[in-house]
């Protein structure tokens, strides 16, 4: 009984990877099977164990390290401190790790949702950039209107501008079939040198009060065009209403993909694209439609961070810009679904914050746990990427428990016979 | 008569796309008669054949040819565009831009690119996507100079150098034969680490400041005098040692490739690896070979960085010089010859946009794009058609 059932449990690895047309998505489908929120976690704590091998092997206390990312991050807020010192920093810290996960949530939605179409976007840093840039320049400019038409102009610029940027990717997917990877990584470098351009001296977004000074930084987004603060102070990088925004995202995200006809053939596209044109969906137009909704979410992405608590830009930010690649692994942490993804961005944005702001401690080098951070998001990256070894493990669980019933079957049926 | 109708149509596409490519010359020329030794001086030339080879591209669209049509009118546009730029600049710049050391330098900047281009070559020739070049490079780049300050050699670092990218290279082929997990995300994963690894050690062996002055240097052949300036010593006269490798090892990786038994493997395995497993060649094998060497054609181009070029390490050296290598392998359609002259080019980009300050700088950073938007162009298909290996990014799983 059990065995023509099985594939509907996970198909063992090896007729996975015969199956000719392995886009993203059918692997994708293959995780979901594979084990709800345990493989993730397993995932998260092997990179974390490897990197505190590391931090030990060279010569600093892996415990005490993490303990101090926690802390740095702010989490110990939740365990409400009665030292009030304590307290405050501690709720500062946990609104900047917040801070950071806003934009997270949506970088990491717009590598998700293009996945789901069967599609890698790795453009989402250059997406994140150019709407930032837009942002920055609706800020900037209509300096008459009045808050809130001012801010949400400036972030439907940024996420059309994404939008825009991603459908290029799209676009070239659709009409000529070449590969969005390569393509998204192109576009993210240009993305990442018109920054350069724009913000240089003498160039067009350089602040007027800075030209003089020879600094490469756009001038300020006017007050309008600011995001409210609801936790902290605005002058202090407080937590902007952007967060809910992103939060709103999730449940958008789940929407278009679980209750509309869009998220259907996005998702019908993802799994198999010759079954999907062959019941009559059209693979090219929702490549491009896919695409562009993936960049919208990483364009939002940077409209709330400019808007929200950057409100200006220099070329050495656009050059330390690493959002838009943290989004990978946060969606591939978070396997693509909404809830996955607000949890992994919650997790990356603590490390984020934790590593290289809030550590207090003389136990490890800020700069150096920084560093950790990159590893621990390309092992998670690594080890999500081998799903067989993780269908394996998962599957080797389930022959064990499902070898115990049967063990019993055949005592009892012994039992009966004697 | 199903041979005349055959013979008619392709004749009729040839035509059209002869037209889009007559297009994109106008447009290539239109841009080159602005710069020296023409320099044309009025604005009508340029912007005239601007027009004439958009003219050209849309003729070559209406008839069918559709890639070839688009690329002749973007030719026009950039063309007369970077022309119009040229032109607000005096005569005695542009010469001081155009001198003979311009090829010197656009083969310093060509060599890590050059190098990343043939390691991604024969990575994905044997079926293996490797985004990891970038990482691979940031590999050989630091661990390059660790090993020469350490050991005070640079044959030692280049060594090092070269252990440290078939290490990582060994990480991503593990994972992408054996576990057979999506090389793209095993590609994106082995970067973010080789940025983790470095920065991290970087900071725990050098306190994040600079690599002590001083550290063995790969040298550099001296063909010619130090006093001698004519053409050839300007250009060719006093390069890296690592330059000259660099341009050795294009031919040698088409020998490799094309003209040994090796090579004929590592390309079955590319393209059909079952019927190569059915032969009797060991598929794993020559994939993990082939990825190990492009960890060690990668590193040697991040060494040449540090320890030939720059004398020192920061972090993210790279600085994306492996994205532009793949780039290049695709704008060379997978050939090591391909690959150099698109390392070439991106690399006379890269000369030029730091020689541009002279007269714009803003126009010199936009220009360092370049090489982005022209894979784009490529990869669209617009300058010919990239082909990748037919099982490039297929696991295998043996029978």
């Amino acid at each position: 009984m059990s065995e023509p059932l099985a594939p509907q449990h996970g198909k063992p690895p090896g007729d996975l990877a015969q199956a000719p047309p392995t886009t993203v998505a059918s692997r994708l489908a293959a995780w979901q099977k594979a084990g709800g929120i345990v493989v993730p976690i397993l995932t998260a704590v092997l990179a974390f164990l490897i990197g505190g091998l590391l931090v030990l092997a060279t010569g600093h206390n892996p415990f005490q390290a993490y303990w101090d990312i926690i802390n740095g991050a702010g989490l110990n807020w939740l365990a409400h401190p009665t030292n009030t010192d304590v307290a405050n920093t501690a709720a500062y810290n946990f609104s900047q790790t917040l801070l950071q996960t806003t934009p997270l949530i949506l970088t990491g939605l717009a590598v998700a949702f293009a996945f789901r179409c069967g599609m890698f976007n790795i453009g989402g840093n250059g997406q994140y950039l150019v709407g930032l840039y837009c942002a920055n320049w609706v800020g900037i400019s209509f300096v008459n209107m009045t808050r809130p038409a001012h801010v949400l102009l400036g972030v439907a610029a940024a996420a059309a501008a994404g939008a825009i940027w991603a459908g290029i990717a799209g676009f070239l997917k659709a009409t000529t079939g070449a590969h969005e990877v390569i393509t998204t990584i192109m576009l993210n470098w240009v993305a990442y040198w018109i920054g350069n351009y724009i913000f240089q001296q003498g160039g067009p977004l350089q602040g007027a009060t800075n030209k003089p000074l020879n600094i490469p930084i756009s001038g300020d987004v006017a007050q309008s065009a600011r995001i409210p603060v609801f936790w902290g102070d605005a002058d202090l990088q407080g937590l902007h209403i952007g967060f809910f925004f992103a939060i709103l995202c999730l449940v958008l995200f789940w929407l278009i993909l679980s209750r509309t006809t869009l998220g259907y053939e996005v998702r019908a596209v993802g799994y198999n694209p010759d079954a999907a044109a062959y019941g009559g969906i059209r693979v090219r137009v929702n490549y491009v439609r896919a695409m562009a909704i993936s960049g919208a979410f990483a364009g939002l992405a940077g409209g709330i961070d400019m808007l929200g608590y950057l409100y200006h830009y220099g070329t050495t930010d656009v050059q330390a810009a690493s959002i838009g690649f943290l989004g990978i692994a946060v969606a591939l942490l978070g396997r693509n679904t909404a809830v996955g993804v607000g949890l992994a961005a919650f997790l990356f944005g603590g490390l984020l914050y934790g590593t290289t702001h809030g550590l207090q401690s003389g136990t490890i080098d800020p700069s150096l746990a920084g560093h950790l951070t990159e590893m621990i998001q390309g092992l998670v990256v690594l080890f999500v990427g081998a799903d067989v070894l993780i269908l394996a493990v998962w599957n080797s669980r389930r022959k064990i428990r499902r070898r115990q019933p049967t063990a019993q079957q055949q005592q009892q049926t012994a039992e009966a016979a004697s | 008569m199903s041979t005349y109708v055959g013979t008619l149509r392709r004749s009729r596409l040839y035509d059209s796309s002869t037209v889009g490519m007559v297009g994109i010359i106008i447009g290539v020329v239109a841009c080159i008669v602005a710069i020296p030794p023409v320099t044309a001086r009025s604005l009508v030339w340029p912007v005239l054949l601007g027009i004439v080879a958009m003219l050209f591209g849309i003729v070559a669209v209406s008839r069918g040819a559709g890639r070839v049509g688009w690329g002749a009118i973007a030719a026009g546009i950039l063309g007369g565009g970077l022309a119009a730029l040229a032109m607000r600049s005096s005569v005695s710049n542009l010469d001081q831009v155009f001198t003979a050391s311009l090829i010197a330098s656009m083969l310093v900047f060509a060599t890590p690119l050059t190098f990343g281009a043939l390691g991604g070559m024969f990575s994905e020739r044997s079926g293996v996507v490797n985004i990891g070049l970038e990482g691979m490079m940031l590999m050989g780049a630091f661990w390059g100079i660790w090993g020469a300050d350490k050991t005070g050699s640079w044959v030692w670092g280049v060594l090092i150098a070269m252990l440290s990218g078939a290490l990582l290279a060994l990480v991503h082929a593990f994972f992408a034969i054996h576990l057979r997990a999506d090389q793209i995300v095993g590609g994106v994963a082995v970067n973010f680490l080789a940025l983790g690894i470095t920065g991290y050690f970087f900071v725990q062996l050098y306190h994040g400041n600079n690599v002590p002055t001083g550290v063995s240097q790969i040298p550099d052949v001296k063909l010619t005098s130090e006093r001698s300036n004519s053409f050839f010593a300007e250009s060719f006269g006093h390069l890296n040692l690592m330059i000259w490798i660099a341009i050795l090892f294009v031919p040698l990786s088409y020998v490799v490739l094309f003209k040994t038994p090796i090579g004929l493997r590592i390309r079955a395995c590319g393209e059909h690896p079952r019927a190569a497993d059915t032969v009797g060649i060991n598929v794993y094998l020559v994939r993990y070979g082939s990825v190990i060497l492009s960890g060690i054609l990668a590193a040697m181009g991040g060494a040449y960085l540090t320890v030939g070029y720059l004398n020192t390490f920061n972090e993210n050296v790279t600085a994306g010089r492996g994205f532009i290598a793949l780039a290049a392998m695709i704008f060379g359609n997978w050939r090591p010859f391909g690959a150099f002259g698109a390392a070439l080019l991106f690399g006379f980009s890269t000369a030029l946009a730091f020689r541009l300050p002279v007269y714009s700088s803003n126009a010199a950073t936009l220009f360092q794009a370049l090489p982005y938007v022209l894979t784009l162009i490529a990869v669209a298909g617009v300058i010919g058609r990239t082909v990748p290996p037919a099982a490039d990014g297929r696991p295998y799983k043996k029978q």
